[in-house]
């Protein structure tokens, strides 16, 4: 009825638009008459700092928020009543950075679950239950059992299962929100290949990433948001990494990488053929030096942060020899660790990261009671003039020292884990991917921390998933492969096509 | 929190209010004084459990230690011994009971409610076995007010439970181990990587638990001439209650012991003020539950911005 139109004008076709949202929470405008408009057949990033907006948006995008003011438009149809169920209904498919899978289910049920309908009390079809779910992940080239336990799937198997889990019904707007953010290089492609199989069956893709280097290889379009405003939208093939970040931040952040040479002394950490059954590592032999940042590159579950747990007592050493300046040392705690010297920021805030509960100044002290203690009783003031100082080093944004940990922002929660550690006066320093999820801003800074650090006589051991952050940031790079040092090269001497090549050694297509 | 205590204090206040106009006879000294008296042992419970639940476990099985505990004290004061001695014994054999929970829990790694509720169906039943449910009577009257007078004994219970609570509120605030009880039971992991003993802390806090079940089982039963292998029934819910409503979390790293005082005496002053006001008992249990249920309501609203503020 609405006669012709050209191919092209169809495959634009506007699907999913937000007009003039504005929503405040407690006073504060999250979101200022921001515009997004995503077309049928094109990934549209959504890039900006945390705290820009992003995540309001989405979540009033898929109706887990009510905006204040403003309309969310479906094929120019306003959604009346929106709730998770109902934009679900309409074919608007969140997938958030943690997988929401059930762990203790089969694959097969929690891509059942999000689609079979028919009620509480309907027979179930175990047969074609796993039937299905082997269709939906074959048709993005998962090769995933569909009757294994999800939760004994890695982080990036899980993802696959949510996008199987979307695909399974009418997915019309698919939202990833970081997806690649525990992703190795190969996975990530995998991932990129899904997406876009989807737009060229003419879906719309939102994308959200923090990782700007990516975005022309999967993006048509991006939008910045900055201060809950939207900045700009432009297209991702014309816009290079250093103008984005000049949009988000709303300054030149002139070096995203501010390594500084610093004079790299004698070799602190020694590890010799260090291995543990328990964890999957063996024969892993390296050294670090002061002042150096050895990056330690790998694909996910290589064995990286599984190093930096052996290291640190926190898991079971078989055989191999750890020294400390010469000395050698026994660690069979975190404990034994600290008072070696040896310090450790872990991946994944929200499992390891900070004691959310407790206020930030304890926090920061947590790992040095004894220094902020006379005898047994704690110094209250001891303790607020230490946090105090580190918060100011360290740039801390918060509304007081006394605040519950759990109420700061993902960078500087990952500011006050760096706090902690830093706090021990550490001779080496062990940082599991330091700037995953955190914005770019908090992520020059905590660069800047490293190089601070390095600058002070620390070595550094910097495990990272982000090739440019390896490649920016490690005066050496360890490749780690199977559970084992694949090799270790000079900075000069490494690319991220040599490193890759080295993470995947034998499995290489 | 604050917020939930000065809510709950509120509520309370209003009840004050209501029984000085209707039944002023609830504040006669009498009264205050028998309900002290009847409580302290299980404040001294709620202050242990505060622990445990900071720490982020539980313990159902304190009611049925108490009255193993009970009938330790009254067998130990049967046989002649000295009153410190029944005292240290007695508390030494809670530490032994609570740091046989906190193996299970660090050890074997159980978790805490199934844990502790083997230990108290286990304890329980162990007691009916052995004393046949026969009382342990005739207790010396050395054991009784514990040699003293009853006016005197009374307040030598009252002030105990109240120098326990004062020593222990005092702890949490200002020592480090007051801090790393905090840090276990925010998250393990966290306090873990800071380099805290977690077992340790969490077993510390089981023995601790038992230990101070113990003290609460020798001030009780010096109030009579027999001891009851039945005592303690349902004391391990009242100390959960207390800590509840006085705003701790359940799942810990949050609250303080000034929150439970606060929900003892709460609790302390239902079914009195029931009687006085003429109300059926049966209403007790619950009105508790309403209690419960406005404490954390209170939290919730309390706690400002809603989960998914940024």
């Amino acid at each position: 009825m609405e006669g012709c139109r050209s191919s092209t004008e169809y495959n634009r076709a506007l699907l999913l638009e937000a007009k003039r949202i504005e929503k405040s929470y407690g006073g504060v405008r999250a979101l200022r008459q921001v515009s997004f408009a995503l077309e049928a057949g094109e990934v549209h990033a959504l890039v900006g700092e945390n705290g820009a907006g992003k995540s309001t948006l989405i979540r009033i995008l898929t109706g887990a928020v009510e905006p204040d003011g403003g309309a969310v438009l479906l094929d120019g149809q306003p959604i009346r009543d929106n709730s998770p169920h109902r934009s679900r209904e309409l074919g608007i498919a969140p997938i958030y950075q943690q997988p929401a899978i059930f762990p203790d289910l089969t694959v097969a049920e929690n891509i059942a679950l999000a689609n079979e309908t028919g009620g509480l009390f309907r027979r179930v079809r175990w047969g074609d239950r796993v039937k299905r779910a082997a269709e939906l992940l074959e048709s993005i080239g998962a090769e995933i059992d569909p009757r294994r336990l999800a939760g004994s799937l890695s982080m990036p198997e899980q993802q696959l299962v949510e996008i199987a889990k979307a695909l399974g019904g009418k997915v019309r707007v698919l939202i990833l929100d970081e997806p690649t953010a525990s992703l190795t290089e190969r996975e990530t492609g995998r991932l990129f290949e899904v997406v876009r199989r989807l737009r060229d069956n003419g879906s719309g893709v939102i994308y959200i990433s923090h990782r700007l280097e990516e975005l022309p290889r999967i993006a048509d379009r991006i939008t910045v948001l900055r201060d809950g405003e939207t900045i700009a939208t432009v297209s991702a093939a014309d816009t290079d990494s250093r103008e984005l970040i000049r949009l988000m931040a709303g300054r030149d952040l002139s070096a995203v990488f501010p390594k500084r040479e610093v004079p790299i002394g004698e070799p602190v950490l020694r590890v010799r053929g260090l291995t543990s059954e328990a964890v999957g590592i063996r024969d892993i032999t390296f050294e670090v030096r002061a002042g150096e940042i050895l990056g330690f590159a790998g694909l996910v579950g290589a064995g990286r942060t599984q190093v930096a747990e052996a290291v640190f007592g926190l898991a079971k050493i078989d055989a191999g020899k750890i020294r400390l300046n010469e000395s050698r040392v026994s660690i069979k705690s975190p404990g034994d660790a600290i008072e070696a010297g040896i310090a450790y920021v872990p991946e994944d805030r929200r499992r390891h990261g900070v004691a959310a509960e407790l206020p930030i100044r304890a926090n920061m002290t947590l790992s040095i009671l004894d220094r902020v203690s006379n005898g047994p009783m704690l110094d209250e003031d001891g303790e607020r003039i230490v946090a105090e100082s580190w918060a100011q080093d360290l740039r801390v944004k918060a509304a007081g020292l006394d605040a519950p940990a759990g109420s700061l922002s993902g960078g500087n929660q990952q500011k006050v884990a760096i706090a902690r550690a830093l706090a021990t006066g550490p001779k080496v320093l062990i940082v599991d991917e330091p700037t995953q999820g955190i914005d770019v801003g908090a992520k020059a800074e905590c660069h800047r921390i490293l190089c601070d650090m390095a600058a002070r006589g620390v070595a550094i051991l910097m495990i990272s998933s982000e090739m440019a952050e390896i490649l920016g940031m490690s005066d050496r790079i360890a490749v780690m492969r199977g559970g084992t040092i694949a090799g270790i090269v000079n900075r000069a001497d490494a690319t991220a096509e040599s490193l890759l090549a080295m993470a995947l050694g034998g499995s290489a297509q | 929190m604050t917020r939930r205590i000065l809510a709950i204090g509120g509520l309370w206040a209003v009840l004050l209010i209501i029984l000085a106009i209707q039944a002023p006879d609830f504040f006669a000294p009498a009264n205050l004084r028998d309900m002290a008296v009847t409580n302290a042992p299980a404040l001294v419970v709620a202050i242990g459990m505060t622990l445990v639940i900071l720490s982020g476990e539980i313990d159902v099985s304190v009611g049925s230690q108490f009255a193993v505990l009970s009938v330790t004290a009254g067998i130990l004061a049967k046989s002649g011994l000295p009153l410190p001695a029944v005292a240290a014994l007695t508390a030494l054999a809670g530490a032994l009971l609570g740091g046989t929970n906190g193996l299970l829990v660090t050890g074997l790694g159980i978790p805490s409610i199934v844990a502790t509720l083997a230990a108290m169906a286990f304890w329980r039943e162990f007691l009916r076995w052995t004393t046949q449910g026969a009382w342990i009577q005739g207790l010396p009257s050395t054991f009784q007010w514990m040699g003293l007078t009853q006016a005197q004994g009374e307040i030598a219970i009252v002030s105990s439970a109240v120098l326990l609570f004062a020593v222990v509120a005092w702890t949490m605030s200002n020592l480090q181990l007051g801090r790393a009880v905090y840090a276990v039971g925010s998250r393990h992991e966290s306090a873990r990587l800071a380099g805290i003993p977690v077992s340790g802390i969490t077993f510390g806090v089981f023995a601790l638990m038992g230990t101070f079940t113990a003290l609460a089982a020798f001030l009780d039963s010096v109030r009579f001439s027999q001891v009851q292998p039945s005592a303690g029934m349902g004391l391990e819910l009242k100390a959960i209650s207390a800590v509840v409503i006085g705003g701790t979390s359940i799942t810990g790293g949050k609250g303080s012991l000034w929150g439970t005082l606060m929900g003892v005496v709460v609790l302390a002053a239902i079914a009195p003020a029931l009687t006085f006001l003429g109300v059926n008992a049966f209403w007790e249990k619950a009105i508790q539950g309403t209690i419960i249920l406005a404490a954390v309501v209170l939290e919730r609203s309390a706690s400002k911005g809603g989960p998914h503020a940024r």
